[in-house]
């Protein structure tokens, strides 16, 4: 246990061979010492700086580009009560083909569902190269006990899930038992064997923009394949702001200890022009190493049809409508 | 910056603005000659095209302009408050339904992004307007007494840096309290206040309360020495700022001058990173840096020295310099060969000195006038490039070890305009502030402007406020 707070200069501490970052999580005190020490967010500024990446003009071929980029970064998602195996494998179709009149469209790069649809959307997506995300950990509330969070992420792996998308206890980190929020994300990271790991902050409940810095922080030390922002289910979901701030904590993670975290937005994202404003705020933030499906996602339904229909757009000059892209 | 994700070209459509290929001076409501019939040739400082021809004002100019608005001042101010509102949220109507046609011409005329004059100049110079069209009728409660009254002719200077928000600064607060006025723009940046002509035009202003001439300094000299100005109000240069100074000394002329400065924009290790850096990008790049009260001296905190130099750099490197009528242009061209020259030189100086320079890695365009964002290390407080307004992209690092030395830095100074303070600490925000002796002082944020905020400068850096309440009292005889 270290004998002084450590140092909010991650990467210099680390350079200089400083307290290693495994030092941030030996205690519960340590571990918010170690999150207090982070420089603060200040709310106006960082709106203010995702307004103005908002504002970037993505025409031509730099929208072309995007478009594709979008499409092949979707975690394509159905998380309802009234899911059957149907919907999903129909889901499971529009992710290896999303556009049947044009079979140059990217593929998504997953399809997200909740554990008992996992073995289904499994097979439906069998040598696609489109990926099983499964929900687990009592998604979304995350109220359930350890036990039983750790059979859900159990049952969606041994069905086939190549990643697990779980939710923090958000009242522990409400409460200020970060340790707690830390080792039942490593326990799940256990659980997950080779499945990625994709952990959700729930960012409309944890408010402030402190909060979603310290949970991103206590995500990755955690060992998360991706921090991710919400679950759909609430009020407020991705925001430019919320995910240009994820992306801050994932290039400083990097720099500090070499290790490349994934970020995904989920909820709230319907349009092409709104993806293409997130896409910004990776390259522009993380940057280009971060432009790719394996480092970012977009955890959305009625995004891709809108997509698809840019893309028609841009290759024949012509908007079609509604009736020309797939309903699921 | 070399990425996969290349923004294509999205330039804003020139075809928005027509430019004349002449103009005249704009006295008693009508485009004239000069006098003695000179013109001189406003060029794109992006591309060095020449724009357009005007006409260049001598003193007999001046004197028909001066004569103008004096005859004007008698029906003018004998009108009541609400009746002079109604022209000023006319113009400020018309200004924001051409806005995207004065941003284009702004761009071109001044070289500054697009993005800048859409998304700051045009809407702050309609919130000048509206925000002084309010005060019209509301003069009788501005803290002055009953029924305060103006001044008469106003002769006013404005620079290059913001030639319509300049503009704006100058003739709403003029024209809201009764005064006529006699403006002449920079010699570089003379378009938009042509077309600021044509809008008072439009709104039906009478004849003879706004006067434009565009020309040099001599034209400015002759304007502000005119023995029937009542007012003299100016923006621009220290030098330029003390002649001013020198010549109404004597006369019952009311003086407000808004020089330069040398803003010290402060970083504790407490403050915001992030924002911070974007703050500072913003104190110091915004309009590459030819901003009177840009945070062109970075204070920043010895334990967070190297983390915040690693982050703007960085920041630095990703800033999109080129066409200015690009809309993903953060840094345009600079105003002026001369201004580079003087840049440059300055530069040159900081190097000789010994300070460490370095330079964001951008291509700079073949023709017109550029400079790359620029910053400097290892800077004390005897360096040229600490002391001197350099009105350009260039920030030179300072540091400090405790706020009192913060403070005792950022005011050694000959100016005084401006100041940031970052901190996530609202205590320590109050304290700094109360010890800079700056006419405004920003907390975590930079450059932020409203009409409702007084602005202006201690030391060299001027006296008078412009803008809020404050702002009437430089145009009413009180």
């Amino acid at each position: 246990m270290p004998t002084t707070a450590p140092s909010p200069k991650l990467s210099t501490a680390f350079e200089q061979g400083g307290a290693p970052l495994s030092d941030a999580t030996a205690s519960d005190s340590a571990l918010r010492r170690f999150l207090f020490g982070l420089p603060g967010v200040d709310a106006v500024g960082l709106e203010a700086r995702a307004a103005s990446l908002g504002t970037r003009s993505i025409k031509t071929t730099a929208k072309a580009y995007a478009i594709d980029l979008a499409i092949s970064m979707i975690d394509l998602t159905t998380l309802e009560g009234a899911d059957t195996p149907g919907k999903v494998r129909a889901l499971a179709a529009k992710a290896v083909n999303p556009d049947p009149t044009d079979r140059t469209t990217p593929r998504t790069a997953a399809v997200c569902v909740y554990p008992d649809m996992a073995s289904t959307a499994a097979a439906a997506l069998a040598g696609s190269g489109v990926k099983v995300a499964s929900v687990a950990t009592a998604f979304p509330a995350g109220r359930a006990a350890l036990d039983v969070k750790l059979a859900d992420v159990r049952d969606a792996v041994a069905a086939g899930a190549d990643e697990i998308d779980m939710v923090i206890d958000r009242g522990a980190f409400l409460s200020g038992r970060f340790l707690k929020v830390y080792e039942e994300i490593l326990a799940v990271k256990a659980e997950c064997g080779p499945a990625r790991l994709k952990v959700i902050f729930e960012t409309g409940e944890l408010s402030t923009y402190d909060n979603i810095r310290r949970a991103s922080w206590i995500g990755m030390l955690a060992g998360a394949d991706f921090i991710k922002t919400s679950t759909g289910k609430v009020a407020t979901n991705a925001t430019p702001a919320n995910t240009l701030l994820m992306l801050e904590a994932v290039r400083d993670f990097r720099a500090a200890t070499g290790v490349q975290i994934g970020v995904k937005p989920a909820g709230g994202i319907r349009t092409t022009k709104d993806a293409v404003k997130f896409l910004v705020l990776v390259n522009e933030t993380a940057g280009e190493d971060w432009l790719d499906p394996h480092w970012f996602r977009f955890g959305a339904s009625s995004l891709l049809n809108d997509l698809l229909m840019q893309r028609q757009k841009l290759s024949t000059g012509r908007y079609s409508g509604p009736d020309y892209v797939t309903v699921d | 910056m070399a990425s996969a994700f290349e923004y294509a070209p999205a330039p804003e459509s020139r075809s928005v603005v027509d430019i004349a290929p002449s103009y005249g001076l704009f006295i008693d409501g009508e485009f004239t000659e000069a006098a003695d019939g000179k013109v001189f040739k406003t060029v794109s400082p992006s591309s060095e095209e020449v724009l357009s021809e005007v006409a260049r004002a001598g003193a007999a100019d001046v004197d028909r302009a001066v004569k103008a608005a004096r005859k004007a001042f008698e029906k003018w101010s004998a009108l009541p408050g609400s009746e002079r509102a109604k022209y000023l949220f006319r113009i400020a109507r018309i200004i924001q339904e051409r806005s995207r046609e004065l941003a284009v011409l702004e761009t071109l005329d001044n070289g500054k992004p697009i993005k800048e004059t859409r998304d700051a100049d045009l809407p702050l110079v309609a919130a000048h307007f509206f925000y002084y069209a309010g005060w019209a009728d509301k003069l009788d409660h501005a803290g002055y007494g009953a029924n305060p009254r103006p001044l008469g002719v106003a002769g006013q200077v404005i620079p290059w840096n913001f030639p319509l928000l300049m503009l704006a600064w100058k003739i709403a607060p003029a024209l809201a309290t009764g005064n006529t006025v006699v403006l002449k723009p920079a010699e570089t940046t003379p378009l938009s206040a042509l077309f600021f002509a044509d809008i008072c035009r439009q709104a039906g202003l009478p004849k003879g309360v706004v006067n434009i001439l565009t020309g040099y300094g001599d034209a400015g000299e002759a304007l502000v020495t005119h023995g029937d100005v009542n007012k003299v109000a100016f923006t621009g240069s220290t030098a330029v700022g003390k002649a001013i100074a020198r010549s109404v000394a004597g006369t019952d002329k009311k003086v407000t001058l808004e020089l330069g400065g040398k803003g010290a924009n402060i970083v504790f290790d407490d403050a915001p990173i992030d924002q911070a850096v974007e703050g500072i990008v913003t104190g110091i790049f915004f309009n590459q840096g030819q901003v009177c009260c840009a945070g062109s001296r970075l204070l920043v905190q010895e334990s967070v020295q190297d983390e915040v130099l690693d982050a703007l750099k960085r920041r630095l490197s990703t800033l999109r310099l080129g066409d200015p009528l690009d809309k993903n242009t953060d840094i345009g061209a600079i105003n002026s060969a001369e201004q580079l020259a003087r840049i440059t030189a300055l530069v040159e100086t900081g190097e000789a000195e010994g300070a460490e320079r370095w330079s964001a890695p951008c291509e700079l365009p073949s023709s017109g006038y550029w400079f790359a964002p620029t910053l400097f290390t290892n800077v004390t407080q005897a360096h040229t490039v600490a002391r001197d307004e350099i009105f350009g992209p260039v920030l030179s690092v300072l540091s400090f070890r405790t706020p009192d030395e913060a403070v005792a830095k950022a005011n050694n100074s000959q100016y005084g305009l401006s100041a940031g303070i970052w901190t996530e600490k609202g205590s320590r925000i109050l304290a700094v502030a109360d010890k800079l002796r700056a006419g405004v002082v920003w907390a975590n944020t930079f450059n932020k402007f409203d009409p409702t905020s007084p602005f202006g400068g201690y030391k060299e850096s001027g006296f008078g406020r412009e803008g809020g309440r404050h702002g009437l009292e430089a145009y009413l005889d009180v």
